[in-house]
């Protein structure tokens, strides 16, 4: 890894920093802002009390991820700043809760007794003698909070809110290490930074001492204005939304990242300002197109086909990409424009000597032998409906399954720690790592033809359908597999890829 | 002048009584001392007269003024109120402490400083020395001298004390055992005592009642309780106080004039 790689990363950084801190210093604000008082009401009404850290400890269960992406569609298909700052908000609360119910619970109770007995009120009582005492808990479980705010933050990429996660996503799909390591140092860095900072902010508080107290203000100041600075202009968030901007979205892998620049390359051809979120939830990515909150998008019709329209017979391609067109347009007034001209279907793979030595050229041949086998595909292959059919048509049953990232699938069968993946059948690390794809003799796969998708606002902006057409039709399996192998095998960028594939595309 | 008249409190609707129709009288200037085994409800009849507790039913009247029907918060502020283990809240240095409840009363500032230092005076503490201290630099019995000069910044005319001397050793409890007796007749103070060591009733208190299960036992000069227990309850509180006297006298004119080696028995072994 060459420094100018990480070069290249860390001129990101004001972006994704600066997003971050947005969304962190929203989600504390609003947290502590709604927290702390329902706290401190909870300390008195024993009911609440219970109910809110029951309330505080369920929202923790429910890991950060899915609580982010379950957040999209409870906003009605909302993405971005304000679903992930909510979620960043719910998962706050608990030790902001506890800490502060427990501290001010655990106040030396001859103290409290001794405060109402000289006459004051229950609001003096908590405001002179409780608070005050409780607060180094109370500050304690807002710096907790604090630091699980900034690292959750990263997970909030796939509901397409930018932050330091974007860094994290990318680069483990594109194997980029430079953009995993800044990525990750970044947060740390900002956790611990605000965490001293707070802390500073407390000592100073409690020794009196003006010294410390313009100390912290400054550093915070520095820090957050810093940070802030180069996105200052976005209004918090929620620049995107008012801007005539396109917003684009990919899912999370190489080939959704090379299609979204190449689309974003046509829509700032044509003159309109276009904006890409990248590493969105396959679902979250649906549920944003149909509400509209995201413009255009490339998916497949295979995967529409079975998850959304839950069919699971598979006709000739002409007909599932003409009934998928319909179905979006009926159903959530989503435009197709059209297929994109290549494929990307789902198709078991396996190293070609096992192949060649267990005799294996079809999923038919694959069924004799799968009991002894273990299968590898990514997160939701196992629970696609395509894969059920697959089990079902061909009767397999293998020894074992796993999940994983659809990055690392690769490398494991390759290296023998799996023996069967679920492949994309773009991907250029087929090649690379020299699998063979069974052929689906029984059509236990839908075809997978890229549609370009535009959301029914986009689809009636004539400058910006003009500038898309062009794309259907145009890019072919071959150019695809190469462009995603320029990514995954060659170590290129991104944008090299899109700007390779794009100059096969031509005017 | 506080009067308690059929006072009771029940935590669990009658079931069992933490206090029962105690009826007790206070007069201007006299300290009453509640003395009982824990759990006899003398901390719960103390608290029911500045409404720390609320009284099942009964009476109880500061002054002619009828507490039950009074606004708790700003009676508590009139009332002097010691507590257990001192209470002084730790985040506020001395001054703050004990100008506490002048500025709950909204008194100017100036006001407050002084009597502070007055305050401090009174209880034999030097201001300038100690004013701006934390409670946690000061000893067990400065404390509890800050703890009084808290309860009677605002010149209250009644104190209630819930065994204020408990946690002191016995020199810095006699010490100030004997700088309450003169401030209470210099301030012409009402006190209500709380405590569960008879001798320090007798020595402090004009009139003691023992309490026991909830009830008074008995209400009397230490003079009268001593002459005529009444109850073999009361007779049996007064014993440790008669025993330790005793031993102390026939100590003190033992033959000899030596230690506990001559056959004595050894004051610690009262108990």
């Amino acid at each position: 890894m060459s420094l100018d790689a990480y070069a290249d990363q860390l001129r990101l950084l004001p972006e994704y920093l600066g997003k971050h801190m947005q969304l962190t210093l929203t989600a504390l604000g609003v947290g502590i802002a709604l927290s702390l008082p329902a706290s401190l009401l909870a300390v008195r009404i024993a009911p609440l009390r219970a109910a809110l850290l029951t309330t505080a400890s369920v929202i923790q269960t429910v890991p950060s991820l899915a609580l982010l992406a379950l957040m999209v569609p409870l906003l009605g298909g909302r993405i971005g700043f304000v679903p992930a700052a909510i979620a960043l908000v719910l998962y706050s609360a608990l030790p902001i809760v506890r800490n502060t119910i427990t501290g001010v619970q655990g106040v030396d109770r001859a103290v409290v007794e001794a405060a109402r007995g000289i006459g004051m009120t229950p609001r003096q009582v908590l405001l002179r003698v409780e608070l005050p005492l409780a607060a180094p808990v109370i500050i304690a479980g807002v710096r907790t909070s604090t630091v699980w705010v900034v690292g959750i933050a990263t997970l909030s990429t796939p509901v397409g809110a930018t932050s330091l996660g974007n860094y994290i996503f990318s680069g483990l799909q594109t194997r980029n290490m430079s953009a995993i390591v800044v990525g990750c140092v970044a947060a740390a860095v900002l956790a611990i930074t605000l965490d001293a900072l707070i802390r500073l902010m407390e000592a100073a508080a409690s020794r009196k001492s003006v010294r410390l107290g313009v100390a912290a203000a400054i550093g915070l100041a520095v820090v957050i204005g810093g940070s802030l600075a180069p996105v200052v202009g976005d209004g918090f968030g929620r620049g995107a939304e008012r801007g005539e901007r396109v917003r684009i979205g990919a899912k999370t892998f190489t080939e959704q990242y090379i299609l979204a620049r190449v689309i974003a390359q046509r829509v700032e051809g044509a003159g309109l300002r276009a904006e890409t979120i990248e590493s969105l939830g396959s679902t979250v990515l649906f549920d944003a197109i149909a509400a509209g909150t995201i413009g255009v998008c490339v998916d497949y019709a295979g995967t529409i086909w079975a998850n959304h329209m839950g069919r699971d017979d598979a006709p000739d391609p002409e007909r599932i990409v003409e009934e998928v067109g319909a179905w979006l347009l009926r159903e959530h007034g989503v435009v197709s424009l059209g297929p994109l001209g290549f494929e990307n279907t789902y198709a078991l793979a396996m190293r070609r000597d096992d192949a060649e030595r267990l005799g294996v050229r079809t999923i038919e041949d694959l069924a004799l032998h799968a009991s002894s086998l273990t299968v590898a595909g990514d997160y939701e292959f196992f629970a696609r409906p395509e894969w059920a059919a697959l089990l079902q048509r061909y009767g397999l049953s293998f020894a074992d399954r796993r999940s994983m990232d659809s990055t690392l699938m690769y490398g494991a069968v390759a290296e023998g720690q799996v023996d069967v993946i679920g492949a994309f059948s773009t991907d250029g690390r087929l090649n690379a790592y020299d699998l063979v794809v069974l052929d689906d003799v029984r059509n236990a796969f839908p075809p997978y033809d890229a549609l370009l998708m535009l959301s029914a606002r986009a689809a009636s902006d004539e400058r910006l359908v003009a500038a898309l057409l062009p794309l259907v039709r145009a890019i072919d399996d071959e150019a695809m597999r190469h462009a995603n192998m320029l990514v995954d095998v060659d170590r290129r960028t991104v944008d090299e890829a899109a700007r390779t594939l794009a100059e096969t595309v031509g005017d | 002048m506080i009067t308690l008249e059929n006072v009771s409190k029940t935590y669990d609707a009658g079931a069992h009584y933490a206090v029962r129709e105690v009826s007790l009288r206070v007069e201007e200037g006299e300290t009453l001392a509640l003395v009982g085994s824990s759990g006899c409800g003398k901390t719960t009849t103390l608290k029911m007269i500045n409404r720390l507790t609320e009284p099942t039913s009964g009476r109880i009247e500061i002054g002619g003024r009828d507490v039950l029907k009074a606004d708790p918060v700003e009676l508590r502020r009139g009332v002097g109120y010691v507590i257990q283990g001192v209470g002084l809240f730790p985040h506020w240095n001395v001054a703050r402490n004990i100008g506490a409840v002048p500025r709950l009363l909204g008194w100017p500032r100036a006001k407050i400083d002084a009597r502070v230092d007055e305050l401090l005076h009174l209880v034999g503490m030097e201001p300038a020395r100690y004013r701006d201290r934390a409670p946690r630099e000061l000893s067990g019995g400065q404390r509890q001298r800050v703890g009084v000069a808290r309860a009677l910044a605002a010149r209250p005319g009644v104190m209630l004390m819930d065994e204020p001397f408990g946690a002191l050793d016995p020199v810095t409890r006699d010490t100030l055992h004997d700088e309450l007796v003169v401030i209470r007749k210099k301030l012409n103070l009402t006190i209500v005592l709380v405590t569960h060591d008879m001798t320090e009733a007798l020595l402090l208190a004009d009139r003691i009642a023992v309490m026991h299960e909830g009830r008074v036992l008995r209400i009397g000069a230490p003079r009268e309780l001593l002459r005529h227990a009444g109850d073999p309850f009361v007779e049996s509180m007064l014993a440790t106080p008669r025993r330790q006297a005793e031993r102390l006298e026939s100590l003190a004119h033992a033959p000899g004039g030596g230690g506990p080696d001559n056959g004595a028995p050894d004051a610690g072994d009262a108990r």
